[in-house]
């Protein structure tokens, strides 16, 4: 007799056979080995987790209780299957093109990635979840407890015995589901592992059936003879559930996390399909196939009253067949595990990516480019999550009781995911589906799932029974299993028929109303056409044109030299000589990081998908690469900019360069100029001093001419230093101006009679004494000193016969403006910018002055405010100088 | 009149636009009658819904009768599922042979 404790041994056993199949498989996928582990067959057998401890129990149940109708739950997929030419194919293809890691992130991608429709659905398949969950915990008890029955040792406890099966399924999940990272890899291990459970329970199950029909009944026609004796020998099925049931599984079969888990996530290759779309109906065919045999045989053998349920243990056991029923139970076991490990993951990764990371992202904001640290607590958050899932199912069942048949809490589950049909549906076919169709479709959906199915279901101290029979406040029309006086129809057909319909209603209405964002509308049209934009992805590994691509690409970006050495020491990692490396996703992980140095981590990604054909370029793909894109066009302008800005001053530089240059070498002229200036009267000083020192019996007639000359000379050094003093004063803006008030005339009038006094050349100076009349408000000596400068040049250098100076003065807008125009020959006009430099003469023939009048002038000037310039072309020599006018005269 | 040796040559053959115009028309009208195949299933599946319900005195369709009609639906979709499979598995092989004589001989 098998003992519970022998049972828990054998429990123990299979989860670590499971594991030991988990990690070799992982191994072998790793290692490139194991192409078995990517077969249709493989894939196939991943589906039957449709097939939980409900199926494996319940449909015999469902069977002993209402005939054929069990058979719903798997024509329902049978017709999804068969259909996969152009619904399964397109669901798969959109999720592999958009790397979609669950049905949240797929509903989410395809309206805009909106995040909150992610949530919902989360909220929605988490709380569908949870009474499959609760389904798998009373299976595995109650079968439990069949055993605990014939063990003599009696030491079972229900309680308990769901907490431990709860807490060790949860356990088991975390260890299965969250030792792979990242999701968007496929999980080979745990899809075998899966695949290995499959066959277990089709073997139990078929076991037990043979059993049946050749062991007990003894051959077909004897047992086709017994099922017609029997009390549910008639054909009599509830039209309604029929219809509903079936649609309703058709529908969670793609809806459920667990199964796009399977299905569309982990699938490797878009053509096993092909092989699922037969092999799968198969499976469900042999797994109801000794169904209904099991119930007549169980209803026939055993006492009234006992748990239909449980037949497929308790047939065996009462047959006193210990070792098929300890076989069954394994069966029942692996349905469940199987179940609860895959979804488990799925909705883990839906809570982990959906709710938990945006949170955590959002409280801290700088943390997302720490890569390890987000990695942890993706890792920390799957885990939680996985507890608290198994903990609301552990709940959820001490709450309902654990009395409620199996089969509908399990449809329970299927009405409450079903809800994401049509925005799935929409999503795939529609282009015109909006987020806020599905929003609002969804949210439609999920009331009324809650509040005519689940809350009603939940028991007595959840929703009141007065609720139920006359509705809230007496509203008999709001009643919960009789909405709009839709009376006397079957529950779940009830609520299949108002939330599906309201559902597709709503999304339909609210996707005509309401008008999609841009990126919707781009998710819309790659959902929509996604045979047009994607090419079939095959399997990636192990094709060496792909390492061929690859290194291509690698070169252009990195350059001949760096792509090779690092593509050779892959290889050398990987122990591949001769030739290039596997793609292993090790492989492309650092290939696509090494390429991203150089071109972004968006573009790069983007690169290498393309080639590996593991993903089509997705829209937020494309985004990325256009930020990455317009930084570097942004980068690139900055610097633009700057270099801009560095030739500018580069410029200014040379300019100021140029400027010092010019400044020293004028310096050195004036420095050889002085010197040349200050050494001819000094040699003149010299000789006629030395003459008067060593000459004896010079005449005093010579000896005063000597002592004039050396006094002339002495003289014009002295002017010469007073002048170069002066100008230099001027030039540091040392000078002190005394200001005084005088007008114009008054200062010509002694310019003129200071520099016509004794002079003996016949200068004939015209003025207009009329037009001189203008106050002056100015440093009257200083502009004496131009005046007298201005008209002494013209006495020496006026070149004309009978030179004449023209004086005008006029008053121009508040200056004043005086031209000093001779009738001389002028100054060559190559030599009109020079005349204000120092030491410029425009003629050496003439002696005088050490060129340093002009120069003293327009400092002069310009400390006075004004200006004087030459005026070329008025037949002479010709200065202009302007002065401003005082403000209260100009105000005049 | 011009001798045979005079002739242009002429690419032998069958002409490939035909050929594959009657492929491509071929693999078209079988992914029409796979669509077709689930609404055949749900048809079947739906007759059962006509029986008669039983009367009082064990008439109406025996359960082995039901279960018979049942399976029988289930195994052909079945296996016509796995007959389009094939056939769908043949087209898309033959495509790649099928692109490569869509050029004329040059």
């Amino acid at each position: 007799m098998a003992t519970l404790n022998v049972l828990i041994l054998v429990c123990l056993g299979y989860v670590v056979l499971l594991f030991g199949v988990a990690f070799a498989a992982d191994r072998m996928a790793a290692a490139g080995r194991g192409k078995w582990l990517r077969s249709p067959l493989i894939y196939t057998l991943s589906l039957s987790i449709y097939c939980t401890a409900w199926t494996f129990y319940g449909a015999v149940g469902n069977a002993a209780r209402s005939g054929l109708e069990f058979v719903t739950i798997y024509l329902g997929p049978t017709l999804v299957m068969i259909s996969w030419w152009w619904g399964l194919r397109k669901l798969v293809r959109v999720g592999r093109s958009q790397r979609v890691t669950s049905v949240a992130d797929l509903i989410s991608s395809r309206y805009g990635k909106s995040n909150t429709l992610a949530i919902c659905v989360t909220i929605l398949a988490v709380l569908g979840g949870t009474p499959y969950i609760a389904l798998q915990l009373q299976s595995i008890t109650l079968s439990f407890s069949i055993f605990a029955e014939a063990d003599p040792s009696g030491l079972y406890r229900e309680g308990a015995s769901v907490f431990w099966v709860a807490a060790g399924l949860a356990v088991f999940a975390i260890l299965f589901g969250t030792r792979n990272l990242d999701a968007n890899e496929r999980h080979h291990g745990v899809v075998t592992a899966i695949a290995l459970e499959s066959v277990v329970k089709l073997f139990a199950l078929l076991a037990v059936g043979i059993f049946v029909v050749w062991g007990v009944a003894g051959g077909v026609t004897p047992m086709m003879e017994r099922i017609d004796a029997s009390e549910i020998g008639r054909w009599n099925v509830d039209t309604g559930r029929w219809m509903a049931i079936t649609f309703l599984s058709a529908a969670a079969f793609v809806c459920l996390p667990r199964m796009f888990q399977v299905m569309v996530v982990e699938n490797d290759d878009e053509s096993h399909l092909r092989t699922a779309a037969w092999a799968f109906p198969l499976y469900l065919l042999l797994m109801s196939l000794f169904v209904v045999p099991i119930a007549v045989v169980g209803l026939d053998l055993l006492p009234a009253g006992s748990n239909p349920d449980l037949f497929v243990l308790t047939v065996p056991l009462s047959q006193g067949n210990d070792w098929l029923a300890m076989l069954s139970f394994i069966g029942g076991f692996s349905s469940a595990t199987s179940m609860v490990i895959v979804t488990a993951m799925a909705l883990s990764t839906m809570v982990s990516n959906h709710v938990v990371m945006p949170i955590w992202l959002n409280t801290r904001e700088n943390a997302s480019s720490m890569s390890g640290d987000v990695r942890n607590v993706v890792l920390m958050a799957r885990r939680v999550s996985i507890a608290a899932i198994m903990a609301l199912g552990f709940f959820y069942y001490r709450m309902s009781g654990g009395g409620a048949a199996l089969a509908s809490i399990g449809l329970v589950a299927f009405a409450g995911v079903s809800q994401i049909l049509p925005a799935l549906v929409g999503g795939l076919f529609w282009r015109g589906a909006t987020r806020t169709g599905a929003l609002v479709g969804l949210s439609v959906g999920f009331f009324l799932w809650i509040y005519t199915l689940l809350l009603p279901g939940m028991g007595g101290n959840v929703m009141s029974a007065s609720v139920i029979e006359n509705g809230p406040f007496g509203l008999g029309w709001l009643r919960p299993q009789a909405l709009f006086g839709l009376d006397g129809l079957d529950p779940m057909t009830h609520t299949v028929l108002w939330s599906l319909s309201l559902n597709t209603l709503a999304f339909c209405l609210a996707s005509l109303l309401s008008f999609p964002s841009p990126l919707e509308r781009l998710q819309g049209a790659q959902f929509v056409n996604v045979f047009d934009h994607s090419v079939a992805p095959g399997g990636w590994t192990g094709s060496v044109a792909q390492s061929e691509d690859l290194m291509i690409m690698t070169q252009r970006i990195l350059g001949a030299g760096p792509a090779q050495d690092f593509f050779q020491a892959e290889a050398e990692k990987q122990g591949v000589r001769g030739r290039w490396p596997e793609p292993t996703p090790g492989f492309l992980e650092r290939l696509e990081r090494e390429l991203s140095g150089s071109v972004g981590a968006a573009t790069a990604h983007a690169m290498i998908g393309q080639i590996v054909g593991g993903s089509s370029v997705s829209v937020e793909d494309l985004l990325a690469v256009a930020d990455e894109s317009a930084q570097l066009l942004e980068y690139s302008s900055q610097l633009e900019a700057k270099s801009a800005e560095l030739s500018r001053t580069a410029r200014k530089l040379r300019e100021a360069n140029e400027k010092l240059t010019q400044i020293s070498r004028q310096k050195d002229a004036f420095l050889g100029q002085v010197s040349h200036e200050l050494r001819t009267p000094m040699t003149s000083i010299r000789a006629f001093s030395e003459i008067m020192r060593d000459t004896d019996g010079l005449s005093a007639e010579e000896s005063r001419r000597y002592a004039t000359i050396i006094h002339d000379e002495a003289l014009r050094l002295t002017r010469l230093l007073d002048d170069l003093l002066d100008l230099s004063v001027l030039e540091n803006g040392q000078v002190s101006l005394n200001m005084g008030d005088a007008s114009l005339r008054t200062v010509l009038d002694r310019a003129v009679s200071t520099t016509m006094a004794g002079a003996d050349s016949p200068l004939t100076i015209l003025r207009n004494l009329s037009a001189e009349r203008i106050a002056l408000h100015s440093d009257l000596d200083r502009l004496g000193q131009v005046f007298i400068n201005l008209i002494s040049n013209a006495q020496k250098y006026c070149d004309a016969p009978e030179p004449v100076l023209t004086i005008s003065a006029h008053d121009v807008g508040g200056q004043a403006v005086i031209d000093f125009v001779d009738n001389g020959s002028g100054i060559p006009p190559d030599a009109q910018s020079m005349v204000f430099e120092k030491f410029a003469r425009v003629g050496f023939d003439k002696a005088g002055g050490a060129g340093l009048g002009l120069a003293i002038c327009r400092e002069i000037m310009h400390r006075l405010g004004g200006e004087i310039t030459y005026l070329p072309g008025q037949g002479g020599a010709a200065f202009r100088v302007s002065l401003p006018l005082p403000h209260r005269q100009a105000a005049q | 009149m011009t001798t045979p040796e005079n002739e242009p040559a002429r690419p032998t053959g069958p002409r490939p636009s035909v050929f594959l115009e009657r492929q491509s028309y071929r693999r078209r009208r079988l992914a029409d009658a796979a669509r077709m195949l689930p609404f055949v299933g749900a048809g079947l599946i739906c007759i059962p819904l006509l029986w008669p319900d039983p009367g009082p005195e064990n008439s109406g369709v025996p359960l082995s009768s039901a279960i018979l009609y049942v399976f029988s639906c289930w195994a052909a979709l079945i296996v016509v599922s796995l007959l389009f499979g094939f056939a769908a598995r043949r087209m898309s092989s033959s495509e790649g042979s099928a692109a490569e004589s869509e050029q004329w001989p040059r």
